[in-house]
């Protein structure tokens, strides 16, 4: 097959010979029988990498499945996915690990690498199987408990370096849970007007400040999911400069959108499609996150897509279930609050959303740059469109996403998972 | 005036002073032997509450039915919610019934602009979570004016749990658009961290700003709060932050004490304060029925109740 006229990582238009799985010529004017795929001056990205994702697979199936969660993810430009454990049962077992990384294989949108649960249930009190999982045929080695927070210290600190024995990390989702009990938006201006239980930042630095002095005390590697706060940001950049290996993500929804939407919006007041944990912060977490992704303090976007059915969303602010979808809107986001606003051009942008989670999640296959030999994970994106976002629209089984009715830049164009097209023309093959 | 009365930020001036005046003019009805008007004969009123409140309840029951409305009642207990019903769902099926306005208690902070996205007829918030109770901040307005005239530039005290009182929040609201100068006095673990954004002075000193207030309002201490670490024991809270004979005597000789109630005797306010000639802790009842009238009767009827 041939890839013509693409501009990678928006430099001139070339041509991309692929054969069996992998790039095997880049080059202007390239001859051959071969089938063509005609790209029209799009973007050529390495095929994205998702840090982390819910599938819902097994246990809440109305909500998303792994093959609809892999077509969203091939929908938004991803070629790799990160399955968080908080299933039903939970994928704190090698069983269930292998059998979300079979789903995957079988749909073929995308590949599935499963997370693994740091503690048994989720329950923060003993330890999972990690090894097991790491040795499965899923060979996980990201763990996390993500929707809890390891917050027994000990735990934290036998898990960071449990998983070093398999070159593993844990993702800890920072929240202490004492000071957020009850929470139901970020804790400032607004939740004091509108009367509902404050997320204080400081729950989340106080993890993640505790969480980098143990990774560095054990010479472990911890990686932060969901920073969402300035402060948080502040205490990243402390821990680098020690040298010390952590690594951070921001979501693309922490990069846009504030918390003066669950005030006002076009969707009214108190609308939980604004709801998400961590929550929406304010306009300075916003520019001090997108500062950090830009200098490298946060290393990745990931997407914390968490699809939720509606009626789980159509109630009352307090009883609705937290979380937004992200996959499918993703790019647009970080073009939109990223490279339009100069923060960073497309090679950065592969380096966040490819190469760099792909490093994180020890995946050699994804997230490799697009050179001659590499595998034909690619993604061809034309930055030019203005699309409004319709939810009708998407392949995700679910429709909560808080971008409904805005107009976002960008359009993905193509997906290729090892050569194969799953996207053709921004619609799955 | 808006179509619904969520928020006491919805009410400008003249809309309040509207509800306040027109408040006025039917409280000569209710002294009247025979307290009914037809002014809303026809209209249905749901009064749908999912936390029990029964002061609440029954005061916008009287209220709908001196204006001669259809009262349904609708409690969360023992109904269809309590099997699971969503919000929507019941909003959906009080809109088939036809109702003209929803008079909705939750114990979900938003409940009412949820519920103002699923029904055709005017929301009134009695009482949402911890967000607002806006006709209660009517009703105390409505009983300042009655014993000190104009609310403008007055001194008003509001004491206790802000951080989980809608009676606050509203009151603090209306109390600005009303030309009130307000001061809220609580220890700082019942504050919003923010609440140096809001239209009012904060104090942690309640002897220090008695003698200057027009007006106390005691907010009532919650139970569940006295065992969640906000204050150390009742004793001290009483000690620190009560209204009792000594503080009273502090506040100047025509300073009012009022209390939305059901009171903590003893503990936020001392027995014989709330019982004193000054309290108006009473006639703020009797003041809720007119003043629920009045928001009723411009919401779904007519300019003035003549």
């Amino acid at each position: 097959m041939i890839i013509r006229n693409v501009r990678v990582l928006g430099g001139e238009p070339v041509d991309i010979r692929v054969a069996d799985g992998t790039i095997t010529e880049i080059g202007t004017g390239l001859q051959g029988a071969e089938e063509i795929v005609d790209g029209r001056g799009a973007i050529a990205l390495p095929g994205l990498v998702d840090l982390h994702t819910h599938l819902r697979e097994p246990g809440r199936e109305d909500a998303e499945t792994v093959l609809t969660g892999t077509q969203s993810a091939a929908r938004g430009g991803y070629t790799a996915v990160h399955a968080m454990a908080n299933t039903s049962p939970v994928a704190d077992t090698a069983g269930v690990v292998e059998q979300v990384y079979r789903l995957g294989q079988e749909g073929g949108y995308c590949d599935v690498q499963p997370v693994g649960a740091v503690t048994v249930g989720l329950e923060g009190r003993q330890l999972a199987e990690l090894g097991a999982m790491a040795d499965s045929a899923a060979r996980v080695r990201v763990f996390s408990d993500d929707g809890h927070c390891v917050d027994d210290a000990v735990l934290m600190r036998r898990a960071l370096e449990y998983v070093k024995a398999f070159d593993g990390v844990v993702a800890q989702h920072a929240q202490e849970p004492r000071l957020t009990s009850g929470a139901q938006m970020n804790e400032g201006v607004i939740s004091g007007r509108l009367g509902l239980a404050g997320w204080p930042a400081v729950a989340e630095e106080a993890i993640i400040a505790r969480d980098c002095l143990l990774a560095a005390h054990v010479g472990s590697r911890l990686h932060i999911c969901h920073v969402s706060t300035a402060g948080s940001v502040e205490i990243l950049r402390w821990a680098k400069s020690k040298g010390w290996n952590v690594t951070a993500e921001v979501t693309p929804h922490h990069l846009l959108l504030t918390d003066a939407l669950v005030e006002e919006s076009p969707n009214g007041s108190y609308n939980p499609i604004y709801k998400v944990n961590p929550p929406l912060r304010t306009r300075a977490d916003v520019e001090a996150l997108r500062a950090a992704l830009a200098d490298g303090t946060i290393d990745v976007v990931a997407t914390d897509h968490a699809p939720h059915p509606v009626e789980d969303k159509e109630t009352e602010w307090a009883a609705a279930a937290m979380g937004m979808i992200g996959l499918e809107t993703a790019l647009s986001v970080v073009q939109e609050s990223m490279v339009d606003t100069g923060l960073l051009d497309w090679a950065g942008v592969a380096e966040r959303m490819s190469l760099k989670p792909a490093e994180i999640g020890r995946l050699s296959g994804h997230g490799n740059p697009l050179e001659v030999g590499a595998p034909a994970n690619i993604t061809l994106y034309d930055p030019g469109a203005r699309t409004e976002v319709d939810p009708r629209a998407f392949a995700s089984k679910s429709r909560n996403t808080p971008y409904e009715g805005m107009t976002l830049p960008g359009r993905i164009v193509a997906t290729f998972l090892r050569g194969k097209p799953t996207v053709l023309e921004g619609k799955l093959v | 005036m808006n179509k619904h009365l969520i928020s006491a930020a919805d009410l400008s001036k003249d809309d309040a002073l509207l509800i306040l005046d027109t408040a006025e003019e039917l409280a000569a009805v209710s002294e009247r032997s025979i307290k009914k008007l037809p002014t809303l004969r026809g209209r249905t009123v749901v009064n749908l509450f999912f936390e029990d409140s029964t002061r609440t309840r029954i005061s916008f029951e009287a209220a709908a039915k001196r204006l001669s409305a259809d009262v349904i009642n609708f409690s969360a207990k023992g109904s269809s919610v309590s099997k699971g019903e969503s919000l929507k769902d019941t909003a959906l099926t009080l809109e088939a019934m036809g109702a003209d306005a929803v008079v909705i208690r939750h114990g979900a902070s938003g409940a009412p602009h949820r519920l103002a996205n699923w029904v055709r007829g005017s929301v009134v918030n009695a009482g949402d979570g911890t967000h607002e109770h806006p006709t209660q901040a009517l009703l105390d307005a409505f009983s300042m004016r009655r014993r000190l005239g104009s609310l403008e530039g007055r001194k008003i005290t509001i004491v206790g749990d802000v951080l989980h009182s809608r009676v606050a929040r509203s009151n603090v609201l209306l109390l600005a658009t009303l030309g009130a100068d307000v001061t809220l006095v609580a220890p700082p673990t019942l504050l919003p961290v923010s609440v140096g954004t809001w239209p009012c002075e904060v104090s942690y000193d309640l002897d220090a700003v008695l003698p200057k207030s027009d007006v106390v309002m005691m907010l009532r201490v919650q139970k569940e709060r006295m065992n969640a670490a906000y204050f150390p024991s009742e004793r001290e809270y009483s000690r620190r932050y009560g209204l009792d004979r000594d503080r009273f005597a502090k506040m100047p000789d025509d300073a009012i004490v009022m209390h939305p109630g059901p009171m903590n005797r003893g503990m936020e306010i001392a027995a014989d304060v709330a019982d004193s000639p000054r309290s108006t802790i009473v006639e703020q009842v009797a003041n809720g029925v007119t003043t629920r009238m009045a928001v009723l009767y411009l919401l779904l009827g007519g300019e003035s109740a003549q």
